[in-house]
């Protein structure tokens, strides 16, 4: 397919790297020189350096025959303007990155509709809704919902002393009462798709799949549960911090934003009005502690520094805050953060990528989309997928044991059509209308038949 | 430095030219020369050195870098030539190793310049491999092997900025592999239609063939003791204007497919390129009038003579060695411009020159207005300061290297203009000089010492000094 992606910044260069490897055609479009330079020698893309406003540079990256067009530039303005001209020169779709929040709360439908904008993204409200899923669920350190949240799915890692640790899966599963599936593993870096007689050990990253009643009393059951966080400290006062506060707010947290410009903490306060702001550096240590760091339930560093993020974040993990999580952009950061013993770091480079790919993918499928969601999950070795189910699908009404699936794909939940979440066995059967969720590794779908051999 | 990978690149090279010598085997079966046998021989042991390169190197990881580019390219156009030289000297028809060496290198460089002093004894089969070198060579191997084996390397952009000649490479397309197939797809084309028309002309088949792809690498390499003076005026027009097409950025041919005829048209380097052309071929056609009977005859040769330089090809209708001063002047100064970046043309590319003139205008300027700011404008675009900068340093590293082989070649025992031509005509790529090395003698009295620095002069005019400069000098190799 050919796209085009116009800004090459953070955001654009891990768009760029995720739709590179998937096979697309890039044109990309910058404004320097330089990142144009950069960024050809490192992917086999085409690169257009100009202003992504300018016909003539639209004109020369193609947006005539583009397939996709994305405006992920510093300033929200200009992608709307650019997604609006290469929309009128013959791009089929058109791709914004739109965050800040004077759009997103009052006017963003309008403006999507009159600017004929298929979609508009928001990096830093779905890290925010990332890290809300979060602070919810403290014992995971990923958390993705499917289908309006019938089924949930969580990455959590296991520690020395798990219950679950030197465990045959079956038996875990005769244990338990209840209705759940450990889809991966991650053991060392390396994926595993578990069977029955997998042993799990200290150390490994094993995905969980159930439904989210199923999920509170199965964590309960294997002692993992860990209460949810209600007073919430978070560092740096940027658009996320905002998005983050209005919705832990709105469920009744107690929330605390540290920020260090004073007129920054007062545009806060006025918009957050249930907020506490502290004008102040969030990377000394005593204003932490006199503004009770130890006693809140998690502590979220979002400043736009990555080293400050984990550094503040490892001092408050020795302060034994229950919960932290470090918001760091740079992969090659977040791995260092995790050796250092930084359990859980996020990143919007990640999550945006995640949106493109499926909207990607979608474009993609002739028929029309049919995938609902997408995730990347286990560290990006693994993909889950939600599909809704055609009528003329093969799969419908084939007992799974019978169904020749590839190997390394899982079907790890069907929602049928009233709702009902079902962890399959080999006996269940999908059903027209159904919504599946398909565990895919090592393989790219983009059709819910791409799963037969 | 991730030397498995420069290993398996270049094995890959070696195995690839194994398959193209059975090209010329074909032809040596069709005319049942005994030169097959000399040809299977090459291609068992290029087949066999490949496999061993390839098998020892297995790269884990195929990330290369600029560096690893530069060397790549280097040690596969060595390796190209050592391999190429192998029919030759196995036949026994070039007895010395050295001689098949420096035709080998002559003909991958598209320079065309021969130590054969009988051409037309030569068996076809070899005719058509000496030819089909130049074809190889024109467009780039590490080219033709993107297009055509899926993933070479990742971050391959770095060979094809190695191996295509020029201050600015870019792509047509978004993906590598589309992009050089694009240029073989134009390449390819443009020689079948010369092909036909040389065909169209009475010329026989063979005869179309080699002259074909030895026009389309801009080579030179001819069959006949006098290039192509013999063959009929059409034949000549048509070799003059192919000649003159194949020095003409790529680029272009490809805006003229997608129909984008106005940049196409539009493009400052196309005219100053025509111009070039024209304003030389109408000062040799005034001063050389007198030696001539016709017009038509004096519009010809000059024309034919400017292309032949100007495209950095080397076939030759008369032996201009016999024109006066002023015509000999032009052809040597055009010896060095050479055509269009991006196209098959080697020389120091009429691209830089552009470049260079329209800087020394912005310099010129700044001394009378010193605060004045100048952005420097190439095809309607800004160019980049680096780039500018860049091709200063070209033309610095250009003229000391240009010294150096002279300097290095004048202790052979020649006069003064044959040494200064024979430089000049192997370091640009172009093939007969003047004096004892013009268009109607041969590089054959040089000694093997002057023939292995020549040799190397051609290949690093081929690809613009830097990659062979990187690969020899020491601090790439010692670990620090």
């Amino acid at each position: 397919m050919d796209i085009i992606v116009a800004g090459c910044g953070k955001i654009g260069s891990s768009l760029v790297q995720t739709l590179e490897k998937e096979g697309h055609n890039l044109t990309i479009i910058d404004a320097s020189a330089e990142v144009i330079t950069e960024m050809t020698n490192i992917y086999d893309v085409m690169g257009v350096c100009g202003s992504a406003t300018d016909c003539e540079t639209l004109l020369e990256a193609g947006v005539d025959n583009a397939r996709l067009f994305i405006a992920v530039t510093d300033s929200d303005e200009l992608n709307m303007l650019s997604c609006y001209i290469a929309k009128k020169m013959g791009a089929h779709h058109t791709v914004a990155r739109i965050r800040n929040p004077e759009y997103n709360d009052r006017s963003l439908g309008f403006l999507r509709e009159q600017l004929n904008i298929s979609m508009a993204i928001n990096p830093e409200l779905l890290l925010a809704q990332e890290l809300y899923n979060l602070l919810r669920l403290p014992s995971a350190f990923k958390v993705e919902y499917f289908a309006r949240r019938t089924l949930e799915m969580i990455e959590i890692r296991l520690k020395e002393d798990s219950t679950l640790c030197n465990k045959k899966l079956f038996k875990l599963r005769e244990k338990q009462d209840l209705q759940f599936l450990i889809g991966a593993v991650l053991r060392q870096g390396e994926l595993i798709i578990p069977d029955g007689n997998f042993e799990l050990k200290a150390g490994d990253i094993i995905s969980l799949t159930a439904a989210p009643g199923d999920m509170q009393k199965l964590l309960k059951n294997l002692g993992m549960l860990k209460k949810e966080s209600r007073n919430i400290m978070l560092m740096g006062g940027g658009k996320t911090s905002y998005y983050l506060a209005k919705q832990l707010l709105s469920s009744g947290c107690n929330v605390k934003i540290i920020e260090q410009k004073e007129d920054r903490c007062l545009a806060l306060s006025e918009a957050l009005s249930d907020a506490v702001l502290i004008h102040g550096d969030g990377t000394r240590q005593e204003l932490l502690l006199e503004e009770g760091l130890r006693s809140h339930d998690a502590f979220v560093t979002l400043t736009g520094m990555d080293e400050e993020n984990i550094l503040t974040g490892l001092f408050a993990s020795g302060q034994n805050v229950p919960q932290v999580i470090a918001k760091v952009n740079r992969k090659e950061l977040a791995s260092m953060a995790e050796k250092l013993g930084l359990d859980c770091t996020l990143s919007t480079k990640t999550i945006t990528s995640d949106i493109v790919l499926r909207y990607v993918r979608a474009l993609e499928n002739s028929r029309g989309s049919n995938i609902e969601t997408l995730y990347k999950i286990m560290d990006g070795t693994a993909e889950a997928l939600e599909f809704n189910v055609n009528p003329d699908s093969a799969v419908i009404g084939i007992p799974l044991k019978d169904l020749k699936i590839k190997s390394g794909i899982l079907i790890a939940g069907i929602i049928h059509s009233e709702k009902k979440a079902v962890i399959p066995g080999g006996n269940d059967s999908i059903a027209n209308g159904d919504k599946v969720i398909v565990l895919a590794a090592d393989r790219r779908l983009s059709d819910l038949d791409d799963i037969l051999r | 430095m991730n030397r498995r990978m420069v290993l398996y690149t270049v094995g890959t090279v070696i195995k690839i030219e194994a398959a193209l010598m059975l090209l010329p085997t074909i032809c040596a079966l069709i005319y049942k020369e005994s030169c097959v046998k000399a040809l299977l021989i090459s291609i068992a042991l290029s087949l066999a050195a490949g496999f061993a390169l390839t098998l020892i190197s297995r790269p884990g990881n195929k990330v290369i870098y600029a560096r690893e580019g530069f060397i790549t390219v280097a040690l596969a156009w060595i390796a190209l030539s050592a391999f190429g030289a192998l029919p030759f000297y196995i036949s026994g028809e070039i007895p010395s190793y050295i001689d098949a060496f420096f035709e080998t290198v002559s003909g991958f460089t598209t320079t065309g310049a021969s130590i054969l002093g009988n051409v037309e004894a030569m068996s076809r089969g070899l005719l058509f491999w000496r030819s089909f070198t130049h074809w190889i060579g024109g467009m780039g191997v590490l080219v033709f092997i993107m297009a055509i084996i899926p993933s070479l390397s990742d971050r391959s952009i770095h060979l094809l900025r190695a191996e295509v000649p020029g201050p600015i490479v870019g792509k047509l397309v978004p993906r590598i592999k589309q992009t050089t197939r694009i240029l073989y797809i134009i390449y390819m084309a443009l020689t079948a239609i010369m092909f036909f028309l040389l065909l169209a002309g009475g010329m026989p088949v063979f005869d179309s063939i080699v002259h074909s792809i030895g026009t389309a690498g801009t080579g030179g390499f001819g069959i006949k003791a006098d290039s192509v003076g013999s063959y009929s005026p059409y034949i000549q027009w048509v070799i003059t204007i192919f000649m003159l097409i194949f020095g003409v950025n790529f680029n272009i041919y490809y805006l003229i497919i997608l129909k984008k005829f106005k940049p196409a048209f539009k493009s400052a380097e196309l005219w100053f390129y025509l111009g070039v052309v024209a304003a030389s071929t109408v000062t040799i056609a005034v001063n050389v009038a007198p030696m001539f009977g016709n017009l038509s005859e004096t519009v010809r040769h000059s024309a034919f003579q400017v292309a032949t330089v100007i495209s950095t090809t080397g076939f030759s209708t008369v032996d201009f060695n016999q024109w006066p001063a002023l015509s000999k002047t032009v052809l040597f100064l055009l010896m060095f411009t050479g055509g269009c970046a991006g196209s098959t043309a080697g020389g120091f590319k009429l691209t830089r020159v552009f470049i260079l003139l329209k800087n020394i205008k912005r310099e010129l300027k700044k001394l009378l207005h010193p605060r004045s700011v100048n952005a420097l404008k190439y095809e309607g675009k800004r160019l980049d300061e680096n780039t500018v900068g860049s091709v200063g340093t070209y033309l610095s590293i250009y003229a000391f290297f240009l010294c150096g082989i002279l300097l290095l070649l004048s202790f052979e025992p020649f006069d003064f203009e044959t040494n200064v031509t024979a430089t000049v005509a192997c370091f640009n790529n172009i093939g007969p000089g003047f004096g004892a090395v013009g268009p109607a003698a041969s590089f054959a009295e040089y000694s093997p010492f002057g023939k292995i620095l020549l040799s190397f002069a051609m290949l690093f005019g081929r690809l613009e000094i830097y990659p062979l400069f990187i690969a020899f000098s020491p601090s790439t190799w010692i670990k620090k």
